[in-house]
């Protein structure tokens, strides 16, 4: 394999395992944090406001950990440096 | 590696040195859409019992932000309420348009979340300053200890990083997906996940101008309010 061939398996693959691998703890973090809103929810009805406030800024909190994930995944597969570096490198032979 | 791009920030059209690209044409799109809207409500304002439907939506929508930054921050909207909700208008009301199609939201590209962002960070020390002078503004940067000191700078660099990010990545998705979708699903699943797109548009620009305040808030707070957490 030539290296282009190297960077596009690897870029593949790793991006494969960034979304898939970092979307486990936010998922996990989300489930538990909900759970304890809708149980708050069902013993506070009255505090609704602010613990679906409270929820919705922390769900954002512990999805942007997935989000940079998937942004690193989305860069290396559609913007990858590497793989436009060769394609010139390759384009200037 | 075409037909998909996460970054609408191509130059499409140069004069010179002015590049003139899709995020600039889009956030002016944006701009002239919130401008030309609220002049044309704010023209003829009513104060009796009969208002108009627009004007009814203006002051809903300002009533709301009010109540939100009220409840956020313990204190008086007023002095944030220009900047809170310019960002909350802004930001919400690019991602409704993105529904448009052919229409780019500006927040689908770093460097206009990255800005927004930035106000943000500059935001901060500013009513910082104006609300506690430089000394205490300065003070909680030293707050549980002096060792505490590049934990906190890290934290407030790093904040800023991920307000950006987060708004960047939220809506790049949503046009990124849609477009994957749509290799192999064109029909009706696009059509969902735009509806979706809509429900996080909404909800990520909520989030922005909520951190944002947040920020603000903890920046603002005289330590005279604060509960004293240490024993006597």
């Amino acid at each position: 394999m030539d290296a282009q061939a190297l960077i596009a398996v690897a870029s593949i693959i790793s991006a494969g395992l960034t979304i898939s691998i970092g979307s486990i703890g936010p998922a996990l973090g989300e489930g538990r944090a909900l759970a304890q809103a809708l149980s708050a929810l069902a013993q506070q009805p009255d505090e609704a406001n602010t613990i679906t406030r409270t929820l919705f800024v922390g769900l954002a909190m512990v999805e942007s950990t997935a989000i940079y994930c998937f942004v690193v995944s989305m860069i290396l597969i559609f913007a990858n440096p590497f793989w436009n570096h060769y394609l010139e490198l390759a384009a200037g032979q | 590696m075409s037909g998909i791009q996460i970054n609408p920030d191509e130059p499409i059209c140069s004069w010179g040195f002015i590049n003139i690209n899709l995020t600039l044409i889009f956030t002016w799109v944006t701009m002239v859409v919130l401008t030309l809207g609220a002049w044309l409500v704010t023209r003829r304002l009513s104060r009796g019992m009969q208002i108009s439907r627009s004007q009814n939506l203006l002051e809903v929508l300002v009533t709301g932000i009010r109540s939100q930054i009220r409840e956020v921050s313990q204190q008086e909207p007023g002095s944030y309420l220009p900047f809170v909700g310019t960002l909350f208008l802004f930001i919400a009301m690019s991602n409704l348009l993105a529904l448009i199609p052919g229409f780019c939201p500006p927040t689908s590209s770093i460097s206009t979340t990255a800005a927004l962002a930035t106000c943000v960070f500059i935001a901060v020390p500013l009513y910082g300053i104006g609300q506690n002078g430089i000394r205490e503004y300065l003070k909680q940067y030293l707050q549980p200890s002096v060792f505490m000191l590049p934990f906190n700078i890290i934290g407030e660099l790093s904040r800023t990083l991920a307000l950006a990010v987060r708004l960047y990545g939220n809506m790049m998705s949503g046009s990124v997906i849609g477009a994957i979708l749509l290799g192999f699903v064109p029909l009706f699943v696009p059509v969902i996940m735009q509806l979706f797109g809509l429900l996080t548009g909404m909800i990520q620009a909520y989030i922005f101008a909520i951190l944002a305040m947040v920020y603000i808030a903890s920046a603002t707070r005289s330590h005279s309010t604060q509960p004293h957490s240490e024993g006597e």
